[in-house]
């Protein structure tokens, strides 16, 4: 893709440090809890909920149970998706059950994959408390949600397109907001 | 990229990408099956029906667990049961189904292209679950998703497949879609349930002896003997067919040393399989039973979730 026209909101470095924040953030607010568990979304989600397990480990010493989530089964535009998302792996190895579950997505936009990633979570048990951690907030939200933990809020309007690159899946870290025009056919991030 | 069909009739026609998707899928649905909760609301509000005009009890309740699970309504009709006994036509039975507004039609028949005839006939999705000895290709297919379990589904993988070539779809449905992968097949049969010209419409290796289909196989597919069919005598007796065709701890020795043991059901036991192998460790078969619905799963999935 032409990175011309991508208009940079962080780069590796920063967002290093913003994992880094939020870590603490989860740690501090959670102090005493026995059962806290990261739970990511597939898939860039679940890139950020390892990081986050890293850094809590080498901070705190804690090593925090990590879940995948699918959401493709519980989403709200199944029918009338064009084409069929392919279904990923959803692991949960450890019970949900009384559990403090961090959910970890990369960008929270209209709210409607938090919703989902819920309902599949809720399926799996009963956990105390579900607690929300983003990268980015892009507002423009279709539904009452919103995240306790906040990496960037990045204010933007539908027709903008956010794109958050990580590492382990897109080979560098890179969040970017650019007019929809010049990405045109790329998949969005969130629905 | 993906599965695009309205319908799934066979594996004759579906490339090894379609192939690999849906095993893709399915791999991803085997995870609800270990949940306390084993449902997800993919299909809510979609309706199945499973038109069963033959004898069923494994296929249609794995197609009906399936359903559910993925909270579709599933409504099952059986011949035996229905109007077809007071003498109503297939294609009546089926306006008269289709007037009731299903997403998702399954249906078994003991002709070869009811499935086809019904799928051209009406707008919901219609999966073949057997036609006549053409074909099973959720079966098929699930075979396929236990193999990969254990083995790489790629070229330099041998199955043998033994038993009434001749009147399995089963057989035919694994044989389009293993070859299709690439995977060397070699098929063994009394010759009265061969059909004829086999080795000209598909690239298989046909055995005379089943030990011929033996060496070197990493996995071994056991059919069942239709005895229903034994009226026309196909071979002089059950007990001549168990010891020159049966599948034994001795004769499987000859298959790789991690050669596994398959089997679609139901099994006569002591005809084409020893109850030795059969419940052996080397024996998957009812892996191939868990492993129906996740794959049934995945195809409910790609064609109920596509919108009518």
């Amino acid at each position: 893709m032409s990175q011309i026209v991508e208009n940079k909101i962080c780069d590796s470095q920063e967002m290093g440090l913003i994992l880094a924040r939020i870590a603490e953030e989860i740690v501090a607010r959670n102090q005493g809890h026995q059962k806290l568990a990261l739970v990511g979304i597939l898939t860039r989600g679940v890139c950020l909920a390892r990081r986050l397990q890293r850094i809590i480990k080498d901070r705190s010493g804690r090593e925090l149970p990590l879940g995948i989530l699918d959401i493709t089964l519980y989403r709200d535009d199944l029918s009338h998706a064009t084409h069929h998302p392919v279904l990923r792996k959803t692991e949960i190895p450890f019970s949900l059950d009384d559990a403090t579950v961090i959910l970890v997505d990369d960008v929270l936009y209209t709210g409607r994959t938090v919703r989902s990633a819920m309902d599949g979570l809720i399926d799996f048990g009963r956990p105390q408390s579900i607690q929300l951690a983003v990268l980015v907030d892009r507002g423009c939200r279709e539904l009452p949600i919103a995240a306790d933990y906040v990496g960037i809020e990045v204010p933007a309007s539908p027709q903008d397109r956010v794109m958050v690159r990580v590492e382990e899946s897109d080979g560098f870290d890179l969040v970017t907001v650019n007019p929809r025009s010049s990405f045109e056919g790329e998949s969005a991030n969130g629905i | 990229m993906g599965f695009k069909r309205k319908d799934l009739l066979g594996t004759r026609d579906l490339s090894a990408v379609e192939i690999r998707t849906l095993l893709e899928s399915a791999e991803s649905f085997k995870e609800i099956a270990e949940r306390p909760l084993k449902k997800v609301p993919a299909l809510r509000g979609k309706t199945v029906v499973n038109l069963f005009f033959e004898p069923s009890t494994r296929t249609r309740t794995s197609f009906e667990i399936a359903a559910k699970r993925l909270s579709a309504d599933a409504v099952n009709m059986s011949a035996a049961t229905s109007s077809v006994v007071k003498g109503e036509s297939l294609i009546d039975t089926v306006d008269n189904i289709q007037a009731m507004a299903p997403d998702i039609v399954v249906i078994r028949h003991r002709y070869v292209g009811a499935a086809h005839l019904i799928a051209g006939r009406i707008g919901a999705s219609v999966i073949n679950a057997g036609d006549g000895a053409n074909e099973h290709p959720t079966q098929a297919l699930l075979d396929l998703l236990t193999i990969a379990e254990h083995k790489k589904l790629e070229p330099g993988l041998t199955v043998a497949i033994i038993g009434d070539i001749a009147h399995s779809r089963v057989a035919r449905s694994n044989i389009w879609a293993l070859t299709t992968l690439g995977v060397t097949v070699k098929v063994c049969a009394p010759p009265t349930m061969l059909p004829r010209g086999l080795e000209e419409i598909a690239e298989i290796c046909v055995c005379r002896r089943p030990e011929e289909a033996l060496v070197g196989a990493d996995v071994v597919m056991m059919l069942r003997i239709q005895l229903e069919r034994q009226d026309r005598l196909l071979f002089p007796s059950i007990r001549d067919y168990a010891r020159i065709f049966g599948l034994n701890r001795r004769r499987l020795e000859l298959a790789r040393p991690d050669a596994i043991v398959m089997h679609p059901g139901p099994m006569n036991r002591g005809v084409e399989i020893t109850s030795e192998v059969a419940d052996g460790e080397r024996s998957v078969i009812l892996n191939q039973v868990s492993n129906g619905v996740a794959l049934r799963m995945a195809v409910l999935f790609f064609l109920g979730g596509q919108g009518a």
